[in-house]
């Protein structure tokens, strides 16, 4: 018989999730975007492809747009992770999402927790883009609903809302 | 069936956002690999290395002997066959005895983790005898070449050939007789979800519960009862969130299956999550297709007749290849008046992996050789194109020669919408150099007229249940796939009810609960599914309406419904009920309701009588038209759309705003098709294999889109509706090649329009001007 594999190290890792300080053990190796869905069961954040092509698994780290699958958890420690969870706060969407939501800037919807983070990204440092301004924000994030007018509609009127 | 469309100016006026789309903006949506799967063992698949050969070893013994490998399954635990169409199951969930593409399932198994599969799979010896591979329908077609399957001489899966009208006499008529031959790219519906499954057998009830991320449940449920030879009562399939389809999912897929046979194989839960790269290998998409198309044309523009021979390379196996090759002739009609027609197609098969069905399923590449001839034949005869789509109008109500109905058709005000949107007649021939227009048009059906298991039952059942709460919950077996269609339902249930749309709730794709029904495909949802809706609705309404009349002490027809106030028609407040009041009234000595709504095309709509002519027939075809501009660089061949118009007869917007999202992503999906997707294999690897490398279109280079919305109210339709998904997407391509052609004048035969195709043919253009110059010199 074989040996099993070997077991993996581990390290402590401490970041602020969605606004909240926590300490996980994980592999060095270990992706964010696994961290995210496997340890912390945030599972809005979505893996498209085989690593860095689709942009659904943007997360914001520092405030920074990140694609969590080609980036490492440990590489987090000691900074601020937000991913799609942490966007509505106190059972009110956030602008964005009751932007895409009723703008339609989703239909299957696997694309937009990466998609709102990216946009997200975009709103906190220009505050009022143009649409050329949107495309380079968003030009990782692949969607294959909607081609895309109705996201750029979305985050206009988003960049619009004064929430 | 009667013609009774529901006239309420109210629905017009709706922009209904997603009933799911807050769970979709909050990450709560569950897509298969959310789904709790902490308990759940690794699948991993064992994939051919090669393209063509002869399995003369598996031998599975040290993977099985693993420490965590739970299952390690071959075809010997299935030696079933699977498939789409009944008389074409001609694959194994895992190749038995033979590999026909690289890539082909061979063996799978579940482990505790994913490092341990992967071991697993390492451990497993495989020897295959290689046979010669062919790649292309040429390599295959050759008279020496080995065969696919031996029942299938010629390597064909089916010849079509359909004559209708006097074909000579219409080419003899023509002042105008032209032929082209084009080629179209085979593509992928790129999804942006992986495929994925999560299985779980319990030995001790002997049950099967799968969650999958399947357009049409139904068939995935009689194909898992065929491979595991389980009593279909002993399954439950539930759809979970489904990020996308496109037609990828409307065949049950090999992982689906072996997910199920690796959970009843390992006593317990699998979860099997396939790579992008394991995606793009499932495939099931839109084949490359050469077209050899000749048309007949009057002076005045008039088409006398039509000559079109399809070939589609179909890849390893059978899967939908019949009903594609069959629908690239049958939609030949119902756009245009023509009068003769012949067609001649062939299903090629080939060492790659199996095509499928792809949104536009088999109309789109025969609709963009057929716009692009039009337009060039057009320029000879110094018509406009818009003056020659005008001059082949159909006169609808009518049964085309292959025996389509045609109920309602509004494509000359489409083609009045993009012209004058556009700017066409004051623009065209006077843009600047290097930009240019072009237009072209497309349909396509609301939903096939004749499912592929025909067993009788009604084309589709919406159940309505109302219990004491006073909440509406519409039950369907319809895959909402991003498209909205659960949207669509409750949106009918409501307006028929007459009741605020929050008050109905809806369960969509659990076969414990839901009824059964054929799926998300061709575009049958809102048609179909909708009919049914209102017609479960209308009974409910009754039901209530005779509620509210026993309690009111009158009779029903005295009873008139206003919102969720039923009242005696010219009665004071005394003779009035809230809904609940209502409601509660009803459940009076029978409880619980629930009410069953159905509809069933009628036969006369179920197409010709031919071999073959049910694929295309439907109740009613959407008609699309659109203008595309274009900028066009000489130098590097590179092309920019720069904007698109685009109008659509669906009938009538039920939800305008999901309409809107689904031409403008119908119509972008065409752009990704005309412009850059394209999958490429060497020697049957794929080349193409990543999101990177398929190139999808970003919203750098996605256009503005305007959309109009043209509705011609369907007799038949659900308030008049019809499809508004795919109609638009097979005008792009010939739009935007007819752009080039009036930006820079090159007509182009091939697409994808990738700068080196744009180069190509213009170095050829310039070499045949050269050659014309020189021989010009020499006489």
């Amino acid at each position: 018989m074989n040996a099993p594999s070997q077991p993996t190290k581990k390290r402590l890792l401490r970041l602020k999730l969605n606004g909240r300080w926590r300490e996980d053990a994980v592999a060095e190796g270990e992706l964010l975007v696994d961290y995210l869905r496997d340890v912390a069961h945030l599972t809005g954040t979505k893996r498209g492809c085989d690593g860095g092509e689709c942009g659904a698994c943007t997360v914001l780290v520092d405030g920074e747009a990140v694609p969590s699958c080609i980036s490492l958890a440990v590489r987090c420690e000691g900074r601020s992770v937000e991913t799609i969870e942490g966007m509505a706060t106190q059972g009110r969407l956030d602008r964005l999402q009751r932007a895409f939501h009723e703008k339609l800037g989703t239909q299957c919807g696997f694309c937009t927790p990466g998609m709102i983070m990216a946009a997200e990204a975009l709103l906190r440092r220009n505050p009022s883009p143009s649409d050329n301004d949107i495309r380079a924000a968003l030009a990782g994030n692949l969607c294959r609903c909607t081609g895309y007018g109705k996201i750029i509609e979305s985050v206009k009127s988003a960049a619009e809302a004064t929430s | 069936m009667s013609a009774v469309p529901i006239v309420d100016a109210k629905l017009a006026q709706r922009r209904v956002p997603l009933i799911d789309g807050v769970d979709k903006v909050t990450g709560r949506a569950r897509y298969t690999v959310d789904l709790d799967h902490a308990d759940a063992l690794v699948g991993r698949i064992l994939r051919s290395p090669v393209s063509h050969g002869d399995i003369v070893r598996l031998d599975v013994s040290k993977a099985r002997a693993l420490e965590g490998v739970f299952a390690v399954i071959t075809s010997d635990d299935c030696p079933h066959t699977y498939g789409v169409l009944p008389v074409a199951m001609n694959e194994y969930p895992m190749a038995r005895g033979r590999v026909r593409y690289r890539g082909e399932p061979i063996a799978a198994v579940a482990a505790i983790d994913a490092d341990i599969a992967e071991q697993a799979l390492a451990l497993i010896e495989l020897e295959i005898e290689k046979l010669p591979a062919y790649y292309t329908s040429e390599e295959a077609r050759a008279p020496d070449a080995v065969l696919l399957h031996d029942n299938k001489p010629g390597n064909l899966e089916r010849e079509v050939h359909h004559e209708f009208g006097d074909w000579r006499e219409g080419f003899a008529q023509a002042d105008l007789v032209r032929e082209e031959k084009i080629s179209c790219a085979e593509i992928n519906h790129a999804q942006i979800e992986p495929h994925a499954c999560l299985a779980e057998y319990d030995p001790l009830t002997e049950r099967l519960l799968v969650q999958s991320v399947s357009q049409v449940t139904y068939y995935l449920h009689l194909m898992l009862s065929r491979c595991l030879a389980i009593d279909e009562s002993r399954i439950r399939i539930i759809k979970p969130f489904v990020g996308g389809g496109f037609g990828a999912r409307v065949e049950v897929l090999n992982f689906e299956i072996i997910t199920a046979l690796l959970a009843r194989a390992a006593a317990g839960k699998v979860l099997m999550q396939l790579t992008r790269e394991e995606t793009f290998l499932t495939h099931r998409a839109r084949p490359q297709t050469d077209i050899t198309l000749q048309l007949g044309m009057r002076r005045d523009g008039k088409i006398t007749a039509c000559a079109c021979q399809v070939v589609q390379r179909g890849g390893a196996y059978a899967g939908y290849g019949i009903v594609t090759i069959l629908y690239a002739g049958a939609l030949l009609q119902g756009i245009y008046d023509i009068p003769a027609i012949k067609y001649d197609g062939y299903r090629v098969y080939a060492n790659l992996p199996p095509c499928g069905a792809m949104r536009g399923h088999g109309a789109v590449n025969t609709r963009h050789a057929f716009e692009c001839l039009l337009d060039r034949m057009a320029r000879d005869l110094g018509l406009d194109p818009f003056a020659v789509r005008r001059a082949n109008l159909l006169k609808p109500p009518l049964l085309t020669l292959n025996g389509l109905t045609v109920n309602s058709y509004a494509l000359g005000e489409c083609l009045d919408k993009v012209e004058k949107a556009s700017s066409w007649n004051e623009r065209i021939g006077k843009l600047p150099p290097g930009k240019g227009l072009g237009m072209a048009c497309s349909h396509y059906v609301s939903g096939a007229a004749k499912p592929i298991h025909w067993t009788g039952e009604p084309h589709a059942v919406v159940n309505v249940r109302l219990d004491f709460d006073g909440g509406i919950t519409a039950l369907t077996g319809a895959a909402d796939i991003g498209q909205g269609s659960s949207t669509m339902v409750a949106i009918a249930v409501a307006e028929t009810l007459g009741i605020a749309l929050d008050r109905v709730r809806v369960v969509a794709a659990d076969s414990a609960v839901t009824p059964k029904d054929n799926g998300a495909y061709s575009s049958r949802i809102t048609f179909m599914v909708g009919n049914a809706a209102i017609d479960a609705a209308e009974k409910l309404k009754t039901i209530l309406t005779e509620a509210a009349a026993r309690k009111l002490e009158t009779k029903p027809t005295d009873i008139e419904a206003v919102g969720e106030v039923f009242r005696v028609r010219g009665g004071g407040e005394q003779s009035s009920l809230l809904f609940h009041e209502v409601a509660k009234a009803a459940l009076v000595d029978r409880g619980a309701i629930t009410v069953s709504g159905t509809f069933t095309t009628p036969v006369e709509a179920q197409g010709g009588k031919h071999k073959g002519g049910a694929v295309g027939a439907t109740m009613g075809f959407s008609y699309g038209a659109q203008v595309v501009e274009v900028s066009v660089e000489e130098s590097t061949g590179q092309v920019t759309v720069d904007k698109v118009w685009v109008a659509l007869d669906c009938g009538h917007a039920i939800n305008m705003l999901a309409v809107e999202g689904q031409i403008e992503g119908s119509v972008w999906m065409g752009m990704g098709q005309a412009m850059s997707e394209e999958t490429r294999y060497l020697e049957g690897l794929p080349a193409h294999a990543s999101l990177l490398e398929y190139r999808v279109p970003t919203i750098v280079e996605s256009p503005p889109i305007e959309v109009f919305v043209v509705e011609s109210h369907d007799p038949n339709g659900p308030f008049g509706a019809k499809e508004a998904s795919e109609g638009a997407l097979a005008g792009f391509a010939p739009a935007l090649v007819n752009a080039i052609a009036n930006a820079i004048g090159i007509d182009l035969d091939e697409i994808p329009v990738t700068p080196d195709r744009v180069m190509q043919t213009l170095i050829e253009r310039r070499r045949q001007a050269r050659l014309a110059q020189s021989l010009k010199a020499a006489s």
